[in-house]
């Protein structure tokens, strides 16, 4: 094995330009890898070797004609909410059995047009309702770190794919961390792009105003290419919004000086409860982008520590509706009743996991006669309270610096018993989601258990530029990007 | 105790659009089932909905037509429910911010003007179509996602009478606007029908029942009517009317229970994550107004002004958007507009009723028309002969000029041979001659009679009678 | 958001949702659901008077698309992936009028 699988995107994308190694050679290691490892890291749902290993040979062959795109015969695992035609799409849950996509998500068919190597299928928590992929029907994923941990959620089969070297990149998507934090759980890096940045059509929806796909990559740099890939302006999604192209990855010097730049760390995110290694790790990256010429300014995000009830409303509320679709009738599983509200309830009892039920029904209630203007419309009038808040912050800095999670990656079965436990993990990544912006993990060290730490980076919207840079420049004066698991 | 009725109609009209109201399918009534659905309109996991803008210009221009005002700000809502027909269970409307606000319907009944005042309109989706087969039932979502409008009434009728007269202005009013051809037959024009009854001087409403769903104007007027007198033989035994949603049995012209209050939806709308807002300016509006077309009202005002025609002719001619486009057409052919008006309101409607075709399918084209009272005002022909043709026209088609060349039907003017003719009808009928010069003026149309029929019907009739006069007289 | 404190009728809510649930289900969720609602009632303490609500994080307005007629699926597709199917129409059991 030339284990072409443990280089970086932009490594072997170079090497593919310069003709020292071909896409079939990246697949076939890739393949290998997937072969060797992941049933015990259980990465993926469903993986078609033969396609790969074709669509390879098609961007070697279209690369021969003269054909060039830094994704160009790069293999890509997807989230399995994401639509590609032809593939089965499950949301890691039993109600979309038998369901075969008969269309290509804006995204895939970006990467498609790039000539990139769709390569799988990647778990996750049903419906990307988590953080562990614990709530996944279909199979559990390990933490390629530690065996007995988990990945983190929802997006855990394309964090630990990366990890694990089973892929050179990954999409995944992030509704209120859900990139962020398994990247950060399994030392990768991830970004959550400005709402309206890439397309959500052919993205199974989460939670609409909130949902963003991402990439999960090995750098900053990788993930800055997937990014210029997969974005622009989609006719198809109202929400995506129409601006010039972008040239993320150009952008990228190799000077890491920060000077010029104002980082704004705010009080309010080293929070309660947050575990003092994390909070080491972080507060060491801030003195080190001091050192790299950044100024740094407290910021102060007063309504941040309402994200989580906030968020709990407003995405259960969009997912109650959002999910009112898998009903048995047109697709996926039916178990037949005796009128279609007797189908339907079944059919959705079987079919969903507890998780997913649980928040349904929150959603529901929420919406009900009633309760809506105590809990939706008070939740998004804090939503614009919070919006201001990182509105005000970015007049006084270029980004925000901050923890990801307050803990690194935990032992599987820790919190499955305690959903509300479970949701205020997300205290440092929901409200990046209400606000819309972007931001991206980045590893900036290790816990006392050996587990990754990440750094997020929050930027303003459509200041991927900003977060980009900062990340950019941290990872190239910091090794901790290329520290690897052991196998 | 003397009882009021009080109704008002939500009423959904599909707008004529090429495709959906959010996706790109086609828009086509009796397609194979499924063959015009797409993951957007099947509500496939991914897919997402975008505005057709033409809908949001037909529902405005609906609006503008009933004197709405356009909301500057509108936005879209989620309705939730389960069914089958309603493939992502909910139905994408407009709850708080409509397009259109506010409006009115002046319509006559019984004689007498009224005004119905219009709330709003929304614009939202349509169902699939279910029909139901032994052990179950079959969806073809083709209809599914096409653009459905919802105009709103305020409980503002009072009898049956109100609610048709206020559905045939209204149907007449989307034709003439090309905003829906009102197709019942079709499902383009349904209405939901409210009604309540409250003893006369009470202030504040009754309970009020609500009929689904329903085409056919006759049957609307029948359940109107049948509710009104359940609820008041209800009121009268000592009853309370239950709020309920009924249906209505076509056979046994009744309505019966069909939801109540209790098992009630809760719709639980929220703001439409997946589409943006609409701002409509006050200059798009202007340019909206400047491309509305004229009004039933409009036009019918226009015609007795203008064209010097009688009221009823107006009414007549446009009643039915097809019959006053026709006219209009013929109009730019000739200047006699009542020759015209007694053509279509006589030989025309009568011959398309009797074949059950439409208008502007006749081989009596405007043109033909406006040639054939041509050849009349020439005198060319008789009035009678130019009903001949138009009859000879409308069953076989042909050239007018042509036809009376054929068949030698032009009238006769010259003296010499009205005289041979005249002179034989006084010798002829020596009785009617007396009673003339008696002073019987209406003796002469006898004698006028024999002319024609001498002539075979070829003579002018007004030179035949100024000829008769003149022997008289003499 | 007082009626929180009495917590949420599980049973009812569920049945709106068409999710059949066990009874353990239901006891299971009446209690953790209660706890998140408890929680989410630290939202009381804020004023939010005249506070605009935000339905989408990135304002903008008037996306339309022209009326102009696309591709729809390939009905083979489509049937393909009805659970039940006859005629060229999903198969479901019969509706009664709602
Ligand atoms: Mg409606
Ligand atoms: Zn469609």
């Amino acid at each position: 094995m030339a284990d072409l699988n443990t280089l970086t995107l932009s490594e072997l994308s170079d090497k593919l330009a310069a003709g020292e190694c071909r896409s079939v050679d990246i697949v076939n290691d890739v393949l290998a890898c997937i072969e060797e490892r992941d049933g015990r890291i259980g990465a993926y749902l469903t993986l078609d070797r033969a396609s790969a290993l074709e669509q390879a040979q098609a961007a070697d062959a279209a690369r021969a004609a003269g054909a060039c795109h830094p994704m160009l015969g790069i293999p890509v695992a997807i989230k399995d909410l994401i639509n590609v035609k032809g593939q089965p799409c499950t949301c890691s849950s039993k109600i979309l059995e038998g369901y075969v996509a008969p269309y290509d998500a804006t995204v895939v068919s970006r990467l498609r047009a790039a000539g990139a190597v769709l390569l799988g299928r990647v778990n996750m928590d049903e419906f990307a309702m988590g953080s562990s992929t614990e709530n996944a029907a279909l199979g559990k994923t390990s933490n390629p770190w530690n065996l007995d941990h988990v990945p983190g959620g929802s997006s855990g089969g394309s964090a630990a794919s990366v990890a694990a070297d089973e892929a050179v990149c990954s999409l995944g998507s992030d509704t209120g961390g859900s990139i962020r934090q398994p990247a950060a759980f399994c030392g990768c890096v991830g970004v959550k792009p400005t709402y309206g940045r890439v397309s959500r059509y052919g993205l199974t929806a989460f939670a609409s105003s909130l949902d963003q796909i991402g990439p999960i990559s090995k750098t900053v740099r990788d993930s800055a290419i997937l990014l210029d890939t997969i974005c622009g302006h989609d006719p198809m999604d109202s929400s995506s919004i129409d601006l010039p192209a972008t040239a993320f990855a150009a952008q990228l010097g190799s000077d890491p000086s920060l000077s010029g730049m104002k980082l704004g760390l705010p009080k309010e995110y080293f929070v309660e409860g947050m575990d003092p290694e994390v909070e080491k790790a972080v507060r060491d990256a801030v003195e080190h982008c001091r050192g790299l010429g950044a100024e740094i300014v407290d910021v102060s995000l007063p309504n941040a520590k309402y994200a989580i009830a906030v968020y709990y409303i407003i995405a259960t509320a969009e997912a109650s509706a959002n999910l009112a679709r898998f009903d048995g009738i047109r697709y996926g599983l039916r178990i037949d009743g005796k009128d279609p509200i007797e189908l339907y309830g079944r059919t959705r009892a079987a079919g969903f996991g507890p998780e997913v039920k649980r928040r349904i029904i929150l959603g529901t209630y929420v919406l009900s006669s009633g309760y809506y203007d105590a809990y939706y419309l008070k939740a998004q009038k804090v939503r614009t309270l919070i919006r201001d808040d990182f509105a005000e912050a970015f007049r006084q800095c270029d980004a925000i610096l901050a923890p990801v999670t307050p803990t690194a990656a935990y032992r599987k079965g820790e919190k499955t018993s305690d959903p509300l436990k479970m949701y205020l993990d997300d205290i440092l990544t929901t409200p990046i989601n209400l606000a819309g912006n972007c931001a991206l993990s980045v590893p900036c060290g290790f816990a006392s258990n050996g587990m990754p730490v990440g750094l997020q980076i929050i930027g303003d919207a459509f200041n991927e530029e900003a977060i980009l840079r900062v990340g950019h420049a941290y990872e190239q004066t910091t090794g901790w990007h290329r520290q690897r698991p052991e196998w | 105790m003397e009882y009021e009725a009080t109704i008002g109609l939500e009423t959904h009209i599909m707008q004529k659009t090429g495709t959906k109201m959010f996706c790109s399918c086609r828009h086509e009534y009796g397609a194979a089932p499924n063959t015009h659905v797409c993951p957007v309109c099947l509500g496939y996991p991914g897919a997402l909905p975008v505005l057709n803008e033409k809908a949001i210009e037909l529902c405005c221009k609906a609006g503008l037509l009933l004197g709405c005002a356009i909301n500057p700000y509108s936005k879209w809502d989620r309705k939730n429910y389960f069914y089958p027909d309603m493939a992502k269970n909910y139905q994408i409307s407009q709850y708080d911010q409509p397009l259109c606000l506010g409006g009115q319907l002046e319509v006559e009944v019984d004689g007498a003007m009224k005004t119905f005042a219009i709330e709003r309109i929304h614009q939202e989706e349509n169902a699939a179509k279910n029909t139901h087969v032994a052990g179950g039932s079959l969806v073809d979502y083709n209809r599914a996602g096409t653009a459905l409008m919802e105009i709103v009434s305020e409980p503002c009728m009072h009898s049956a009478a109100d609610a048709l007269a206020y559905m045939n202005a209204l149907k007449q009013i989307m034709q003439y606007g090309g905003i829906s051809d009102c197709d019942q037959e079709k499902g383009q024009m349904r209405s939901d029908v409210n009604v309540s009854v409250r003893p006369v001087g009470q202030k504040e409403l009754g309970a009020k029942v609500e009929i689904k769903n329903m085409n056919s104007f006759a049957f609307i007027e029948q359940a109107i009517g049948y509710e009104i007198d359940r609820q008041i033989a209800v009121l009268e035994g000592g009853g309370r009317v239950a709020q309920e949603t009924r249906g209505f049995d076509a056979d046994r012209g009744e309505t019966f229970t069909q939801r109540t209050k209790e098992d009630a939806h809760d719709y639980r709308y929220f703001p439409e994550p997946d589409l943006m807002p609409v701002k409509i300016s006050a200059e798009q509006v202007e340019r909206w107004r400047a491309e509305l077309p004229e009004l039933p009202a409009q036009r019918r005002a226009r015609y007795v002004s203008e064209l010097g025609l009688p009221e009823y002719d107006a009414g007549v001619l446009t009643s039915d958007k097809a019959v006053s486009d026709w006219f209009e057409e013929a109009m730019r052919h000739t200047d006699n507009a009542k020759a015209v008006s007694n053509f279509i309101m006589g030989e025309m409607l009568r011959l398309l009723s009797g074949q059950g075709t439409a208008i502007s399918e006749s081989q009596v084209t405007p043109e033909k028309l406006a040639a054939i009272i041509a050849l009349i005002d020439a005198k060319t022909i008789s009035t009678s002969a130019g009903k001949q043709v138009f009859e000879i026209v409308f069953n076989e088609g042909g050239d007018p000029k042509t036809i009376v060349e054929a068949k030698g039907m032009a009238q006769v003017s010259d003296d010499s041979a009205l005289e041979g003719w005249a002179d034989e009808a006084i010798a002829n009928n020596p009785k009617s001659v007396e009673e003339y010069k008696a002073g019987k003026q209406g003796a002469i149309n006898f004698l006028m009679g024999q002319v024609m029929k001498a002539s075979k019907g070829k003579a002018n009739p007004g030179a035949v009678m100024q000829m008769l006069k003149q022997k008289l007289d003499a | 958001m007082s009626n929180a404190t009495q917590g949420m009728d599980v049973g009812y809510v569920a049945h709106l949702a068409r999710l059949e649930l066990t009874a353990e289900e239901t006891a299971l969720f009446q209690g953790q659901l209660d706890q998140i609602l408890h929680y989410v009632e630290q939202l009381n303490a804020l004023d939010v008077a005249g506070v605009e609500p935000t339905a989408h994080a990135i304002p903008v307005y008037n996306v339309f698309r022209p009326d102009e007629v696309g591709r729809s699926l390939d009905h083979d597709d489509v049937i393909a992936n009805a659970p039940s199917a006859a005629n060229g129409q999903f198969r479901v059991p019969k509706i009664i009028d709602q």
